[in-house]
């Protein structure tokens, strides 16, 4: 059974269409895994697995023939699911069974990729550690002590720690980025609007898009294929029809490849000296693979978290009105109308969420409006900018992922502004609304360091045939037991 | 209750009033989902996730809502916004599902129109809010014993049209929410029924010293759901600021509720306790942008409006002003009168407009002719009978009579029931022996009392059931007594 769990989405995809594995063994030796789940990575695993019955909680069936083979999905708690508990890691919507499913959950679904189980987030969302979560932290499989990253954790941890062939997260300001390189994973957080967002319940509704989180650079674009590939949702009006099929990259060259590195993000101080001497080391595989590296300028860059955290918390500070225990979710209070919204958003809702919804609120105040909301939002147009005139000098631009390698749980809760550090090169990418993956890209201190790649709206099949040259050349084992032992010197 | 004097020479102040109204669109959906439209039915029947803003859902902005918005923005002479932006309104309030409601903010699909000689400051598209019932004594949510929310109303399409202060008294704003009415019931664009609150309209009130240009502080009053409440209201407002400035006093600007029961003006809240609505761009749509193509639709599907009507109706036949005015904002009258001057080109069109405004009218009240039994060509040919002298006007409102109930022709009507003018020598028999029967009066009449004429002429009308002339009858007595 090891041997099958070490085996990447794709490769298992492959082992069933050959007749080697059925999607039935394939489901149940993850089902005993995510089972005995110690990580805090899974919320909730269907009662009747999917396939158990021959059918998926979805509704599709979980075909071997179906492009995606069977290969069961580890889904964040924050897609709705028709019949599931879908809590998005808060009290507020504990009980809560969705009466509609995602669209990214259902054409995942009616590719073959049935629904593992809903995995465990930071609330609503809202955290770099996953220790947001109204129900349990979730730890690192490469150490248990530390965090996996937020908020997209239990995704990452299930994925890494062998629970869970691949994943979905959403990523508003890194919340998939961030957790893969935490993890050592792939994280692809795709262009806005690529992705439907129907069903997704919503942090930051201008920001939030769904991706996969997997070992591999092959395993994300064939999960992205499948998001895209139904074209753009009609219940998402912000969604669009991607304008190419996603393709499964296979080039193993950098040649010709304009590389820029954005001095702002990559030689802050806020990055470790470890996480920056495997960036350093990566610049210079990308020379090898016959890419070219320059130093590009995003001036604006680094207000970026300034602006993110006006943002994403105005938008959020009305998205989250709607618990207000009226329609579902946790009721509290005496009876009396003032009573029930204060009681149930006082006792539903967590520090974070709250912390974030007054933050929202008071930047969208009457007086307040124009010297937070305005401005932020001028910052974010000026982030765009900055890169559309970089992209006019390179093909792709890379930073670190995260400062830092995995912290130590509890390490940064105490210090929300730490905290929201970890999102310090993965925001700016969110702001323009533009594609990134994670990649991993070696250790430090034992831990997963992660190098971003970041190209133009829509060059998705660039950054991956990037991604998939570069991986290849890095040869990183993202099985946390091997990859300690026999990671690559740097 | 208190009156208002609306002669302005004896005024020292003059209201400034406009209009704001909320108009609920009848597309097929809602606003933002799928969810059909209804009135009256079972509560919480016509929902999905939605427009029970659960968890995850989005919003998708109905294409005919959008077309109807710019119908009505077109027949209001307004300015188009190239690409006008949704904004999510915040409060919390429990027919508010997303705790936000989604309307137009600072760029609205529309500005600066006018419509008669009112001004319009802008149009915009919004989602109107679920129906709360309030179980106790109040009904109203304070003091209620228990509130149920109808979320079938929830997301309903709507319009909110908001005026210039342009208005300045009562009877005025009534008669130009009246036009509008028409308007938008022409258009086909809403039932807009007030009962039923497919239009609701609020005001803007303040007075100013008479003759000058100033605007005064202003207090806005709330959902009056009639046009008699919405003069009334407005009425009882302009007197309440009378009294307060007149006597020294400042007015504080706030909003106002209207009890038509009572004809009081009670405060729902004061400037410091307005809402904060922290109104920023709605993320989950884009902007509306209308294309020529739907533009040209708007333009294709235009009537001919009320007002346009009116002057037309007053230009060609030559119709009365307020006769023509009633044919216009009734379109349903105007249809079935255009449609009856066409069947029958003999007809007098100001007698037959009249015998539509006035004879037909007060039989069926508000029902629309075309539902009626009456053929439009019906009414026609009673007309011309009157008017050739076939039958008397008496007779002729029986024959309608007989029309509303039962449908028929006029010519077969009359008929049956014998209602044609008796004819000259039956008449002059009837005549003769209406004399010899009245001495007093033919007495009377000799002696140049003309009043006594009318038992002379009554006695012929009652052997002739009404089917003589009256004026011919005089004249036939006359000539008798030797009078001509």
């Amino acid at each position: 059974m090891s041997e099958l769990v070490d085996l990447t989405a794709a490769q298992a995809a492959e082992s069933v269409r050959a007749g080697d594995l059925s999607p039935a063994e394939l489901l149940s030796a993850y089902r005993e895994r995510a089972e005995a789940d110690e990580l805090g990575a899974f919320l909730w695993l269907p009662e009747d697995p999917p396939g158990a019955a021959g059918e998926t909680v979805a509704g599709a069936p979980a075909a071997g023939d179906a492009p995606l083979a069977g290969v069961p999905l580890a889904v964040k708690d924050i897609f709705c699911v028709e019949g599931a508990p879908t809590t998005a890691a808060s009290l507020i919507l504990e009980g809560y069974r969705p009466p509609y499913t995602a669209t990214a959950v259902e054409r995942l679904a009616a590719a073959g990729a049935p629904m593992l189980g809903k995995t465990n987030m930071d609330e609503f969302a809202m955290g770099s550690s996953n220790e947001n979560s109204a129900y349990a932290p979730v730890r690192n499989p490469w150490s248990v002590d530390r965090v996996p990253g937020g908020s997209s954790g239990g995704s990452a941890a299930a994925v890494a720690g062998g629970l869970a062939p691949w994943s979905i997260g959403t990523d508003t300001g890194g919340s998939i980025r961030q957790p893969a390189s935490l993890c050592g994973l792939v994280g692809l957080k795709p262009t806005y609007g690529a992705v439907s967002r129907y069903g997704m319940i919503a942090f930051a509704s201008s920001l939030d898009q769904c991706g996969p989180i997997t070992r591999d650079v092959t395993d994300a674009a064939l999960l992205l294929r499948h998001l895209v590939a139904g074209g753009r949702d009609p219940c998402d009006s912000t969604s669009v029809d991607f304008p190419e099929e996603i393709q499964l990259p296979s080039s193993e060259r950098l040649d010709g490849l304009r590389v820029g590195v954005v001095s702002e993000l990559s030689e802050a101080s806020t990055i470790d000296t470890g996480v920056k001497a495997v960036f350093d080391a990566t610049l210079e595989r990308i020379e090898e693979l016959g890419g070219g590296v320059e130093q590009i300028s995003l001036p604006h860059s680094e207000h970026g978290l300034s602006a993110y955290y006006v943002l994403a918390p105005a938008e959020a500070s009305a998205n989250l009105s709607r618990y207000d225990g009226v329609r579902f979710g946790l009721r509290s209070g005496d009876g009396d109308l003032l009573s029930l919204y204060e009681r149930t958003r006082a006792d539903g809702f967590g520090d974070e969420v709250k912390r974030r919804i007054m933050l929202g609120t008071y930047a969208l105040s009457s007086g307040y409006y124009e010297a937070y909301y305005g401005r932020a939002q001028r910052v974010r147009t000026k982030i765009a900018e900055d890169f559309r005139a970089a992209f006019e000098r390179v093909d792709l631009v890379v930073t670190p992922t995260s400062p830092s390698v995995a912290f130590r749980l509890g390490e940064r809760t105490a210090d929300p502004m730490a905290m929201y550090m970890s999102d310090f090169c993965t925001v700016p990418m969110s702001l323009a609304g533009l594609p990134a993956i994670s990649i991993p890209a070696g250790l430090s201190e034992g831990l997963p360091v992660g190098f971003q790649i970041t190209g133009p709206a829509f060059s998705e099949n660039r950054i991956l045939a990037a991604a998939h040259a570069l991986a290849q050349a890095i040869g990183f084992d993202s099985s946390p037991a091997r990859g300690k032992a026999g990671a690559p010197a740097r | 209750m208190t009156t208002l004097t609306t002669t302005p020479a004896e005024r020292a102040y003059e209201p400034v009033i406009g209009l704001e109204i909320h108009v609920q669109l009848r597309t097929r959906t809602k606003m933002f989902c799928g969810c059909a439209l209804s009135f009256g039915d079972e509560p919480n029947t016509h929902t999905c996730p939605v427009c029970l803003g659960h968890p995850g859902t989005l919003p998708v902005p109905n294409a005919e809502a959008i077309h109807f918005a710019l119908m009505i923005g077109l027949a209001l002479e307004c300015e188009l916004a190239p690409r006008s932006i949704f904004h999510r309104k915040n409060y919390f309030y429990p027919d508010l599902p997303k705790g936000y409601q989604i309307s137009q903010f600072d760029i609205p699909l529309w500005r600066s129109g006018r419509l008669g000689d009112v001004r319009v400051h802008r149009v915009h598209l919004e989602e109107d809010a679920a129906k709360l019932v309030h179980a106790g004594a109040s009904g109203r949510i304070h003091g209620a014993e228990a509130s149920v929310v109808d979320f079938n109303r929830g997301g309903t399409p709507l319009v909110e049209i908001v005026t210039e202060p342009d208005l300045s008294s009562p009877e005025q704003a009534g008669e130009w929410l009246r036009l509008l009415r028409a308007t938008l019931k022409r258009l086909g664009v809403s039932d807009v029924n007030m009962d039923e609150g497919s239009l609701r309209c609020d005001a803007n009130v303040s007075i100013r010293p008479a003759g000058t240009a100033t605007l005064g502080t202003k207090t806005e009053l709330k959902n009056m759901n009639s046009f008699r409440f919405l003069e009334r209201g407005i009425a009882a407002e302009v007197v309440r600021q009378e009294e307060i400035v007149s006597a020294g006093g400042k007015i504080e600007q706030e909003t106002l509720h209207f009890d038509p029961q009572t004809g009081a003006l009670s405060s729902l809240r004061s400037k410091e306790e307005s809402h904060d609505y922290r109104y920023f761009p709605e993320p989950d749509l884009v902007p509306v942008a209308p294309t020529e193509a739907m533009l040209d639709r708007a333009r294709a599907a235009l009537p001919e409006l009320p007002a346009a009507r009116a002057q037309r109706l007053e230009r060609e036949p030559g119709l009365p002003t307020d006769t023509a005015r009633l044919l216009a904002f009734r379109s349903d009258l105007g249809d079935f009168y255009e449609s009856a001057l066409g069947a029958d080109g003999a007809t007098d069109p100001r007698t037959l407009a009249s015998w539509v405004t006035v004879e037909l009218v007060a039989r069926l009240g508000d029902v629309d002719p075309a539902d009626s039994p009456v053929a439009p060509e019906a009414l026609a040919e009673l007309v011309r009978l009157v008017s050739t002298r076939s039958v008397s006007g008496s007779a002729a409102k029986e024959v309608l009579d007989a029309m509303v109930a039962d449908g028929g022709r006029p010519e077969a009507i009359v008929a049956e029931r014998g209602l044609g003018l008796a004819a000259a020598d039956e008449l002059e028999t009837i005549v003769d022996r209406a004399i010899e029967a009245n001495p007093d009066a033919v007495e009377k009449v000799r002696a140049g009392m003309g009043k006594a004429m009318g038992a002379i002429v009554g006695a012929v009308m009652r052997e002739t059931k009404g089917r003589a002339d009256g004026g011919e009858v005089q004249r036939m007595v006359r000539e008798r007594l030797g009078l001509g």
